[in-house]
């Protein structure tokens, strides 16, 4: 009997130690996860997100390096939009690479008190932020730059971003968007870059413009910026995004 | 004599026996993305790597434009363009193995930890000569390589795997200091992989060898 009564008590506490890490799932309220689309994989990533927006610090910084640790860095997926971008976007994409791209704008929309644009020499006046930082690709690979640009934060508060915001979208012009929560948005290390090593971005490496967001994966780092939007509802970007293409779309781990 | 397992013995047994085949095929899955291992912080094809694992067609594929110089110093660091299509499963494995890590990391620690306060691993697991008994009578190598596995390899195996967690690193940098850089915690891990590989062959082996059917019994209904 009284052996029972034991495994009675292990089984609950078995069931206590799921049900608070079921907790974590259920502690953002359903409108800030990322849809599951009823599959068993997404349904793991949304528990591991919400596991680490409950668990980590929020405002934890990833380590940066020196000028010493910098890196070779091969360039993946796109490579040149131009070339493989859908061809509205590679037509407009190669007109302004003509231009060294005096002609590209970025505009803010959304939920932003002031839409507006920036051209590339607008984000060059903004105080900028350099960091050397540890690419982490989801292939397995990683590689040590050092990245100069802006803060998403600096230009989100440029264009006065309204309390109802929950996502930043973001497009490009490879034909692929992206999005990352408010967290990661306003993170201190998380940039648009416009300068890799102490020089241009180059057209492989996203050109003009690209994100960096240092505590998720490489791919979370869009390349060739072509808007950003933010929006009060999980956005991803449709078809062009990380679920749509199947993979998941917070990439903490 | 084959002793029947407690209940919470075997439950824990089949949920992280499941979860340790689905995190061996998806990690291999991920490892033939990119079959290369490195030491330090950072590792990529235009790199050296410390093993190359010809396990899939990205093995030394070479698909890359001719290197590039990334910086004034034409002897540092380069870029190279990738014009080859690569053997790429990660959109499923690699959350695959996220979920399927939830089911050793949870029942893992829930069996610790009734497994240090009802005296199962003082009596039946912790490599001591006296046999206790009641229990399963496991020999000494057997207790050691229980141990080592219990104690050491599963811990290693998901400390290895959070320090590939960037969003985790940032909350603990010391587990980069610890391990010497994100690629030497994935070459770590997949060294452990392969030591936890080598157990888990030994231990059918042995079940098989010691009357499998009365073993199965035994971790199954108890009996």
């Amino acid at each position: 009997m009284k052996l029972k009564s034991r495994l009675v008590t292990r089984r609950g506490a078995i069931a206590a130690g799921l049900a608070s890490v079921g907790g974590f799932a259920l502690w953002r309220s359903p409108k800030d996860l990322p849809p599951t689309y009823g599959s068993l994989l997404r349904m793991g990533d949304n528990l591991t997100y919400a596991a680490h927006r409950a668990l980590l610090p929020r405002q934890a910084l990833v380590t940066e390096y020196t000028d010493k640790d910098i890196t070779s860095f091969p360039a993946i997926g796109t490579t040149n939009p131009a070339a493989s971008g859908p061809p509205d976007r590679a037509n407009a994409y190669r007109r302004m690479q003509g231009g060294s791209f005096a002609d590209w704008r970025l505009p803010i929309e959304g939920l932003v008190a002031k839409p507006r644009t920036f051209s590339l020499a607008e984000l060059k006046q903004l105080p900028s932020r350099t960091q050397i930082t540890r690419h982490t690709c989801e292939e397995g690979w990683s590689a040590i730059a050092q990245w100069t640009g802006v803060t998403l934060g600096t230009i989100l508060d440029a264009a006065g971003i309204l309390p109802a915001a929950r996502f930043v979208l973001l497009h490009s012009y490879d034909g692929f968007a992206n999005s990352i929560d408010m967290l990661d948005a306003l993170h201190p290390q998380t940039i648009v870059a416009y300068g890799m090593n102490g020089q241009d971005l180059s057209v492989p490496h996203g050109a003009p413009l690209r994100l960096r967001v240092e505590r998720q994966l490489g791919y979370k780092g869009l390349k060739y910026l072509q808007r950003i939007t933010v929006v009060n509802e999980f956005d991803d970007g449709g078809e062009q995004g990380d679920l749509a293409n199947g993979w998941a779309w917070y990439t903490g781990i | 004599m084959v002793q029947p397992h407690a209940r919470w013995v075997r439950i824990s047994h089949w949920i992280v026996a499941a979860s340790v085949l689905t995190l061996s095929v998806t990690g291999f899955e991920i490892l033939m993305v990119h079959p290369r291992l490195y030491w330090g912080a950072a590792g990529n094809d235009l790199t050296p790597a410390l093993i190359e694992l010809p396990i899939s067609r990205n093995y030394r594929h070479g698909g890359y434009t001719p290197p590039t110089p990334l910086a004034r110093n034409s002897a540092g660091p380069t870029s190279a363009e990738r014009t080859y299509d690569i053997f790429n499963k990660n959109g499923w494995g690699r959350s695959l193995h996220f979920l399927a890590g939830w089911f050793l990391v949870v029942p893992g620690v829930v069996y610790l930890l009734i497994g240090l306060v009802d005296g199962h691993f003082r009596k039946n697991i912790w490599p001591t000569a006296d046999a206790v008994p009641g229990g399963p009578q496991y020999n000494l190598r057997q207790k050691v390589a229980y141990s080592c596995v219990v104690f050491v390899a599963a811990p290693l195996m998901v400390i290895t795997g959070l320090t590939m967690a960037p969003a985790v690193t940032a909350a603990f940098p010391l587990l980069l200091q610890v391990f010497g850089g994100y690629q030497s915690a994935r070459t770590i891990h997949f060294a452990v992989f392969v030591a936890l590989l080598l157990f888990v062959i030994g231990h059918v082996v042995m079940v098989a060898k010691s009357g499998f059917w009365r073993q199965l019994r035994a971790m199954t209904i108890g009996e």
